[in-house]
C-alpha cells in the first residue's frame, strides 16, 4: 500500500488514489494521416519497465486533480511527483537497484 | 486438586484464580494466566492432535506463535474455530477445547492407517497422482480429503463483531520483550508517538520465562513492569499487547490484528460489549523490529512422539508457568542455551536425566554449573530412537562417529518421558522479509539475519531479531533504535540512559549437524520429521532431492514444506540446511522462500471488520425512496443506488406489475423516478468545443433551450456512454450520464481537461444529487402537466421534443426537459430534491383520473427495448462501436476530430462482418429468452457448435402481445429473416432476425 506524496494535499494512502495510465503520451492531432499501425503504437503500446516508470494517478477520493509519479516498478520508491504539464525529470538511480 | 504436573510454586500464574476448561469432553482445571497448553500440561496432558496425513499422535512442541502440532478446536456452533494454536491461547473459565484430525478418539484413531501406508504417500503424491492415471485421482481424491483434513468450520455466521482501526505513529515497536522494551522507553521519553505491540497477553517476552537475568539492578520481571509503568504514563505512548503484528506492506504499512475479547467467556457481558478482534493498518516513520527469535528442533528419529519439545519452551512452561512438561528429562542441543534449561528444569525439581550434546565437547560456563549439578553430559551423543507411541517412554542414545552421518555402536537407553532439543536460533525475520529486506546468513548462529533494507522502507531490526541473543545486546540496541528513531522524526528531548544488565554467562560454539543419524537407513524404521504440520520428513527431502527438486521453490511445492498454517517457523531452515548438505552446498546459496503474510492466521471477520450487509458499500437512496417503500416497490441496486423495481398490487406477480405498468405508459400516463440520472455542469467559453471532442456527434450548433442525444465513445472508438445534453445558455451545458457511469464519465471528462486540454477553459461539476428528476410518459402526459404547470406553453411549437423549459411545477420551480426514453410523450421534471416528493405527490393526485401509474426500473427496460433503444453495458460491451449499434446516424462525417474517431477507420473496427444489434423473434411468441443465451447459425447434435452471438436484452412485451429480444449476432445487419437457433436448458429455440425495433417503428407516438 503506497503513501502518495499528492503535489495537492501532501502524503496519502493509496486508496485515495486511482491510477490512471502511463504519462507523457501526448494524443495524436494528425490521427487521421497515421497509418494504422502508428495509431495503434498510441492507443495499445505501453511501458513495462523493471525501474522507472513515470505515470499518472488521480487523487480521486481528494482534490481529483491528477498529476505525475515517477515510481520505480521493483521497489515502489516514489523519485517525484509533479504536475500536468511539466517535462519528465530524469531519475538518477544507484547500481544494482 | 489433578493438577499432576503443576509446580508448587512458582511462574506468573494467578493460583488465587482458579478456572475449569474441557478438553475433549473432560473437564480439568488451570489458573489465571495459564494458556490451554500450560493448563494440559499442568494436567499431565502430553498427547493433545493427530497430525495431518500420517495421523502419528502428535504433543506441544513450543510455547508460542510457531506450534506447528497443538492445533485446536476452540469454542462451539457458531463461534467454533478451527487450528488454533494451543499455546497462544488464553486460559478462560469455561473454555471448551476439542483436539483436531481424529477419529473416534486421540488415543484411538482409524487414520492412523495412513502411516502404515507411508510410502504411498510420499511426497510429490499429489503431483504424481495427477499426472497418472487420472482415474486413480478421482477414486481416491474424496477418501485423502476427508483422512487429511484439520479442523472444520462452523456452519453458522460468525455472531461476533469485528472493528478496524488507522493509526499513525513515528515508531511502532514489534515486539515488547527487553530489546523492544529499551526502544519504546527510548522513543516514548524523547517524546515520540510510540505504538508497541506484542502477540502476547503480557508484555517482557523472554524475560518472563528467565530467573537469572536484571537489568538496572532489579530483577528482570521488576524491570518489565517498571518499563510498562512508565510508559503507559506517556500520553503519547500506546501499549498494544495479544496484537500481532502480522503484515508488512509497502511504505511501512504494517497490519495489527488485536484479539480484544478472546481471553474472555465469549458470552461474558465484557466480551459481548466490545469487538472482538480489531484490525490495525499503522503507517510509520520507522519500525523497531525486536520480534526475538523461534527456537529450532533437532532432527532426529520419531522427534515428533508426545513428549518431544523444544527446550526453551520447557523452560518457558517451568519458570512462566509453573507447569512441568514432564517428571524427567533427556535434553539434546548442539549449543549451550539448553543448559540454562537444564539448571532451570533442576533448579524447579524436574529432573535432567542426560544432556546429549552433539558437539565433540561441552567446556562452556553453562556446561561446568550443569556437571557442577550432577547432571550426566553425554558429548558426541546423539539419540538415535525414541520409544512410546502415545508418550515418549525412553531414548536410546549412541555416540556418533567423527564426521556426524552416522552412529556407533556404542550407546545405552535411557527412560525419560520427556524430550527437549535445541538446534539453535533462527531471529524472526518474517516482517523483515515481508518488508522485502534481503537476508544473509551467518555462520556463528547458523542463521539467517537482517542484511539490506528494500529503498522506500524503513525498518530497524534489534536484539534477537538479528542475531544478538545477548540480554545486554538487547538493551543497548533497542535503546539505540528507539533514541534514533526520535530523533529522525524530530523530537529532542533525552531518551535516557541504555537499560544495563547483569553478567550473563558466556554461549561456546554451536555444531551444524542438520540431521541427527539413527541405526537404520533414512526413512526406514524410524521418521525424522522436519516440517510437523505437513508431516514432511528428512526422507521426504532426501526423495525431493533424488527426483530432482532441488531449488528451494521446488523442494518446498514438491514437499509441501512450509506451507502449513505454521508457514514452517521450526522447519523452514531444517530443511534448507539439509538440502544444502545433499547439494553439497551452503545453506544461503540454497536461499528461502519468500515469505509471505501473514505471520500466524488472521480471521477473515477481523479483515472485513464492519464492512459487511448493509455497510459492505454506501447505498444511495433518492429522495422518494420512502414513497417507493411504503407502496411496496422491491429495489433494484444499480451502482451504489436502489431503484425502485416495479409496483406490485397485491395478488400481482412481478410479471403481472410490470405488464400492467408498461401498458399504462403506451395509454395513459406512467410516473417514474429518474433521479439516479447521472448529471454533469458543463461551463466555460470551450464548453462547446469540449462537447465536440467527447461525444460523436456536432455540438457547436444546438441552441440555448434545446435537448441532443450524444454517444460518448473510448479513444478505442467502443461506446462507452450516452445521455442526452442541453444547452442552457451560450456557455453553459446539462450533461445526463447513465446511472452506473456517471462517476467513470466524470473521471474521463476531468482526464482529458487535466491532462490533454489543460488550456480549455471548461469547468465540471457533479450535479447528480442536485436534481431530482420525475419522468411523466404516455398520451396523457402533456394534459397531466398542463394541470399541474398551468403558466408553460406545452404545445408542440412553444415546447418541442428535444428542448427544456423553466417554469412553475406543482407550485415549485422546475426545469421541465421533453425528452423520451419509452417513444411516448415525455416530461422529465426536474428540482431540488427537497421539493421532489410534494411535486410527485400533486403529478400523482392531479393524474388520478388518467390512471396514473408509478413504472419501475423493469418496465422502463421494456418500454425501451419495445423501440429498441441500447442501454450502454446491456447491449453493450467495451467491444461495441456505433456502426455495430446500428447508430451510424450519430457519428459526425464533418467534424475534424473527436475521441474514439479515428480507431472507428481501423481495419478491425471497419470489418463489415462484425456483430451487430439485431432484434430477435421466437417462433414461439410466448418464450422469453435467456439474456446472454448463445446463438448458433448451425445447429449440431451436440457441442461444440460456432457460436454466432448471443442475446442482450430479452422481455415479455404486453405492448406487442409477445416476446422481444435484442441480440449482437455475427453479420447479424445481413441476415435480416434469417432463422437461428438458440440451444439452451436441453432445448432449442429457433429465433427470427429483425430489425430492433418492435413498436411503433416510425416513432409516431412522441407527440403524445
Amino acid at each position: 500500500m503506497l503513501l502518495i506524496p499528492c503535489p495537492f494535499c501532501g502524503k496519502r494512502d493509496e486508496h485515495e488514489f486511482t491510477y490512471a495510465r502511463e504519462a507523457h503520451i501526448a494524443r495524436p492531432t494528425n490521427g487521421e494521416q497515421m497509418s494504422d499501425a502508428e495509431w495503434a503504437q498510441y492507443l495499445f503500446m505501453r511501458k513495462n519497465p523493471k525501474g522507472v516508470h513515470y505515470e499518472r494517478w488521480m487523487h480521486a477520493k481528494g482534490c481529483r486533480r491528477y498529476f505525475n509519479v515517477a515510481r520505480d516498478t521493483v521497489t515502489h520508491e516514489i523519485y517525484a511527483v509533479y504536475e500536468m504539464g511539466q517535462p519528465a525529470p530524469a531519475i538518477e538511480r544507484e547500481n544494482g537497484r | 486438586m489433578s493438577q499432576v504436573n503443576r509446580l508448587p510454586h512458582g511462574g506468573r500464574i494467578d493460583r488465587s484464580k482458579p478456572l475449569r476448561f474441557v478438553f475433549d469432553g473432560r473437564a480439568y482445571d488451570g489458573y489465571q494466566g495459564d494458556t490451554l497448553a500450560s493448563a494440559l500440561l499442568a494436567n499431565g496432558i502430553v498427547l493433545v492432535g493427530r497430525s495431518f496425513k500420517y495421523h502419528r499422535p502428535r504433543g506441544i512442541l513450543s510455547a508460542g506463535a510457531e506450534e506447528p502440532n497443538a492445533l485446536i478446536q476452540l469454542g462451539q456452533g457458531a463461534r467454533s474455530e478451527p487450528n488454533i494454536r494451543a499455546t497462544q491461547i488464553e486460559l478462560y473459565d469455561g473454555l471448551i477445547a476439542e483436539s483436531q484430525n481424529r477419529w473416534p478418539s486421540l488415543t484411538t484413531d482409524f487414520g492412523a492407517v495412513n502411516s502404515l501406508f507411508h510410502r504411498v504417500f510420499p511426497s510429490g503424491f499429489y503431483y504424481k497422482t495427477f499426472m497418472w492415471p487420472k482415474s486413480f485421482w478421482m477414486k481416491y481424491e474424496h477418501f485423502i480429503r476427508r483422512m487429511a483434513g484439520l479442523g472444520k468450520c462452523p456452519t453458522e455466521p460468525d455472531p461476533d463483531r469485528y472493528d478496524k482501526l488507522h493509526a499513525h505513529a513515528d515508531a511502532l515497536i514489534v515486539g515488547a520483550g527487553p530489546a523492544g522494551l529499551a526502544a519504546a522507553l527510548a522513543a516514548g521519553r524523547a517524546g515520540a508517538r510510540v505504538i508497541l505491540v506484542d502477540e502476547q497477553q503480557e508484555m517482557g517476552g523472554s524475560l518472563l520465562s528467565d530467573r537469572h537475568a536484571a537489568i538496572d539492578g532489579k530483577p528482570g520481571a521488576q524491570w518489565v513492569a517498571d518499563a510498562l509503568a512508565e510508559l503507559r504514563s506517556m500520553p503519547e505512548v500506546t501499549l498494544l499487547p495479544r496484537t500481532v503484528a502480522f503484515a508488512y506492506y509497502d511504505h511501512n504499512l504494517v497490519s495489527l490484528m488485536e484479539r480484544v475479547t478472546d481471553h474472555l467467556s465469549p458470552t461474558s457481558p465484557e466480551a459481548l460489549s466490545q469487538p472482538r478482534q480489531r484490525l490495525w493498518r499503522v503507517r510509520a516513520k520507522d519500525v523497531i523490529l525486536a520480534t526475538g527469535a523461534i527456537e529450532r528442533p533437532m532432527v532426529y528419529a520419531d522427534n515428533d512422539r508426545p513428549g518431544c519439545m523444544l527446550a526453551s519452551a520447557a523452560q518457558t512452561y517451568v519458570n512462566r508457568y509453573g507447569a512441568a512438561p514432564g517428571k524427567r528429562a533427556v535434553i539434546m542441543a548442539n549449543n549451550d542455551s539448553a543448559y540454562q534449561v537444564a539448571l532451570d528444569l533442576v533448579d524447579a525439581g524436574v529432573s535432567v536425566a542426560a544432556i546429549v550434546d552433539v558437539r565433540e565437547s561441552a567446556d562452556g560456563e553453562l556446561a561446568a554449573a550443569a556437571r557442577a549439578r550432577g547432571i550426566d553430559i553425554l558429548v558426541n551423543h546423539a539419540i538415535v530412537s525414541v520409544a512410546g507411541k502415545l508418550a515418549v517412554r525412553e531414548v536410546e542414545v549412541r555416540r556418533m562417529a567423527g564426521d556426524g552421518k552416522s552412529v556407533t555402536s556404542d550407546g545405552r537407553t535411557i527412560s525419560c518421558d520427556m524430550v527437549l532439543s535445541s538446534g539453535g536460533w533462527q531471529p524472526s525475520v518474517h516482517l523483515f522479509s515481508q518488508s522485502r529486506g534481503k537476508l544473509t546468513w551467518n555462520q556463528d548462529i547458523l542463521a539467517f539475519v537482517p542484511d539490506r533494507l528494500l529503498p522506500g522502507q524503513n525498518n530497524h531490526s534489534v536484539g534477537a531479531a538479528r542475531g544478538v541473543f545477548s540480554l545486554s545486546g538487547c538493551l543497548v540496541d533497542g535503546h539505540a533504535a528507539g533514541t534514533a528513531a526520535a530523533t529522525a522524526a524530530g523530537y529532542t528531548q533525552s531518551a535516557g540512559n541504555t537499560p544495563v544488565a547483569n553478567a550473563q554467562p558466556a554461549h561456546g560454539p554451536m555444531r551444524a549437524l542438520w540431521l541427527v543419524s539413527s541405526t537404520a537407513p533414512l526413512g526406514h524404521k524410524a521418521k525424522h520429521f522436519i516440517d510437523y504440520q505437513n508431516d514432511v520428513t528428512a526422507a521426504d527431502v532426501a526423495l525431493a532431492h533424488r527426483e530432482g527438486y532441488r531449488s528451494v521453490e521446488h523442494l518446498k511445492r514438491y514437499t509441501t514444506m512450509g506451507m502449513a498454517t505454521d508457514q514452517g517457523k521450526t522447519s523452514n531452515v531444517n530443511a534448507l540446511a539439509m538440502m544444502a548438505d545433499l547439494r553439497g552446498i551452503s545453506v544461503p546459496e540454497v536461499g528461502t522462500t519468500t515469505f509471505r503474510p501473514p505471520y500466524t492466521p488472521v480471521t477473515i471477520g477481523a479483515f472485513s471488520g464492519i464492512d459487511k450487509g448493509d455497510f459492505l458499500d454506501p447505498i444511495r437512496k433518492t429522495p422518494l425512496h420512502s414513497w417507493h417503500e411504503q407502496h411496496g416497490a422491491p429495489f433494484e441496486t444499480v451502482g451504489q443506488w436502489h431503484r425502485a423495481w416495479y409496483y406490485p398490487k397485491p395478488g400481482e406477480t412481478m410479471h403481472d406489475a410490470v405488464n400492467r405498468e408498461v401498458k399504462a405508459v403506451r395509454t395513459s400516463v406512467g410516473i417514474v423516478d429518474a433521479s439516479t440520472l447521472g448529471k454533469i455542469d458543463i461551463q466555460g467559453p470551450d464548453a462547446a468545443w469540449f462537447l465536440n471532442m467527447v461525444y460523436t456527434n456536432a455540438w457547436t450548433k444546438l441552441e440555448p433551450g434545446r435537448c441532443r442525444y450524444g454517444l460518448m465513445l473510448g479513444e478505442d472508438g467502443m461506446v462507452m456512454d450516452d445521455g442526452v445534453t442541453s444547452r442552457i445558455t451560450e456557455n453553459h451545458f446539462h450533461m445526463t450520464t447513465t446511472t452506473g457511469g456517471a462517476a467513470r464519465v466524470m473521471a474521463w471528462l476531468e482526464d482529458w481537461l487535466q491532462c490533454e486540454w489543460p488550456d480549455k477553459k471548461v469547468y465540471l461539476t457533479s450535479v447528480t444529487e442536485q436534481w431530482a428528476v420525475l419522468g411523466i410518459s404516455g398520451p396523457m402526459a402533456r394534459k397531466l402537466l398542463s394541470e399541474v404547470a398551468p403558466d408553460m406553453a406545452l404545445d408542440d411549437q412553444s415546447f418541442p421534443h428535444l428542448s427544456f423549459r423553466d417554469g412553475v411545477v406543482a407550485g415549485v420551480k422546475c426545469r421541465v426537459y421533453r425528452i423520451t426514453f419509452t417513444g411516448e410523450a415525455t416530461y422529465e421534471i426536474n428540482m431540488a430534491p427537497s421539493y421532489a416528493m410534494h411535486v410527485w405527490r400533486a403529478l400523482m393526485q392531479a393524474g388520478e383520473k388518467y390512471g396514473i401509474t408509478p413504472y419501475g426500473t423493469e418496465a422502463m427496460h421494456v418500454l425501451r427495448a419495445e423501440k429498441g433503444f441500447i442501454i450502454v453495458g446491456q447491449e453493450t460491451d467495451g467491444t461495441t462501436t456505433p456502426q455495430d449499434l446500428g447508430m451510424d446516424w450519430i457519428v459526425s462525417k464533418q467534424k475534424p476530430d473527436f475521441l474514439g474517431k479515428r480507431s472507428l477507420q481501423r481495419a478491425d473496427t471497419k470489418r463489415p462482418d462484425r456483430k451487430h444489434l439485431v432484434g430477435l423473434l421466437t417462433e414461439d411468441p410466448n418464450e422469453v429468452l435467456p439474456e446472454g443465451a448463445q446463438i448458433v447459425a448451425e445447429l449440431k447434435d451436440k457441442p461444440p457448435m460456432e457460436m454466432v452471438g448471443h442475446v442482450t436484452s430479452s422481455y415479455y412485451s404486453p405492448n406487442c402481445g409477445r416476446s422481444i429480444a435484442m441480440a449482437l449476432v455475427r453479420n447479424g445487419r445481413n441476415r435480416m429473416g434469417e432463422t437461428l437457433h438458440l440451444p439452451y436448458e436441453g432445448k432449442v429455440v429457433k429465433a427470427k432476425v429483425t430489425e430492433p425495433k418492435f413498436y411503433d417503428p416510425e416513432g409516431a407516438r412522441i407527440n403524445g
